[in-house]
């Protein structure tokens, strides 16, 4: 058990989606904890993955589509513009 | 017409051609399917092909829409069409039945290892950092890129984003997986190379 076994890395791969996003069962999840305890790669790579996802989540705010755009668009679909 | 602005759309009203429901329709979601248009293509002139092609569809085929999904779900799959069928008119040698990377293909094993959780948010989130950010996402596969914006920039649920694009929650699960870890590898190159300037500077 003193090895560092790499099967194990690439085993928990397959798994992190679900892990970061909360919706893994117990089991599975206490077996990637116990190997993350082990072994920094994979914790690094856990800790940038949850990183990456936040990161994008807070780009995503919602932008408005530009007045000449929205035009166009009501034009393409004859809408009247509605106030409000 | 004044307190309706914010009520639920109603599919009856849709269905029966207010032209002022479908109104509604366009001012509430356009910004949602822009985005995506936007990002999945990288242009806004495009972006604004797909948007305008999401709504005319969408206005030819609303009376046969049962509320089967959400409205959005709905919209989001129009616009997720438009958007692949651009891109392969753009690209013809993209065929449907695509080039990367199977399903059942092992996952690439992770290969960048900076920890950069701990760079600075003004750091992270840098004008050059979120145009590095959107430039990841056009690196990925469109089969990838499309399951990773509606998942986890829009923020679609898993069975929404099956729904939206025809997939079984399975290869959903299997392509957002491979989409976030190629993001991450792409990431941890760039956020790798910051720490590395700001551990000079600090030196
Ligand atoms: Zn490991």
């Amino acid at each position: 058990m003193t090895e560092h076994d790499h099967t194990d890395c690439r085993d928990l791969l397959g798994s992190l989606s679900d892990y970061v996003d909360g919706s893994l069962g117990d089991q599975l999840c206490l077996e990637i904890e116990r190997h993350m305890s082990e072994c920094q790669n994979c914790r690094i790579v856990v800790d940038t993955l949850r990183k990456t996802i936040s990161l994008y989540h807070q780009t995503a705010a919602p932008a408005d589509v530009p007045a000449g755009v929205r035009e166009r668009l009501f034009r393409t679909l004859n809408l009247e513009d509605y106030p409000g | 017409m004044t307190e309706t602005t914010n009520a639920p759309i109603s599919l009856e009203a849709l269905h029966a051609g207010d032209r002022h429901e479908f109104t509604r329709l366009v001012d509430s979601h356009s910004p949602a399917i822009y985005r995506l248009a936007l990002k999945m293509l990288g242009n806004p002139q495009d972006a604004e092909d797909v948007l305008q092609n999401t709504f005319l569809k969408a206005l030819q085929h609303i009376g046969g829409f049962e509320g089967r999904s959400s409205l959005s779900t709905w919209l989001y799959r129009i616009a997720a069409n438009e958007a692949l069928m651009l891109m392969r008119r753009q690209r013809p040698e993209v065929s449907i039945s695509d080039t990367v990377p199977d399903d059942e293909e092992p996952l690439e094993a992770p290969a960048q290892f900076a920890d950069w959780c701990c760079l600075p948010e003004e750091e992270l989130l840098s004008d050059e950092a979120r145009a590095h950010l959107d430039q990841a996402i056009r690196h990925l596969p469109e089969k990838l890129r499309i399951v990773f914006l509606l998942r986890d920039i829009e923020g679609l649920s898993i069975q929404e984003t099956s729904q939206a694009l025809d997939l079984s929650e399975t290869a959903v699960k299997t392509r957002l997986l491979r989409a976030r870890l190629r993001l991450r590898e792409i990431l941890s190159t760039y956020y790798g190379k910051r720490l590395k300037v700001r551990s000079l500077e600090n030196d």
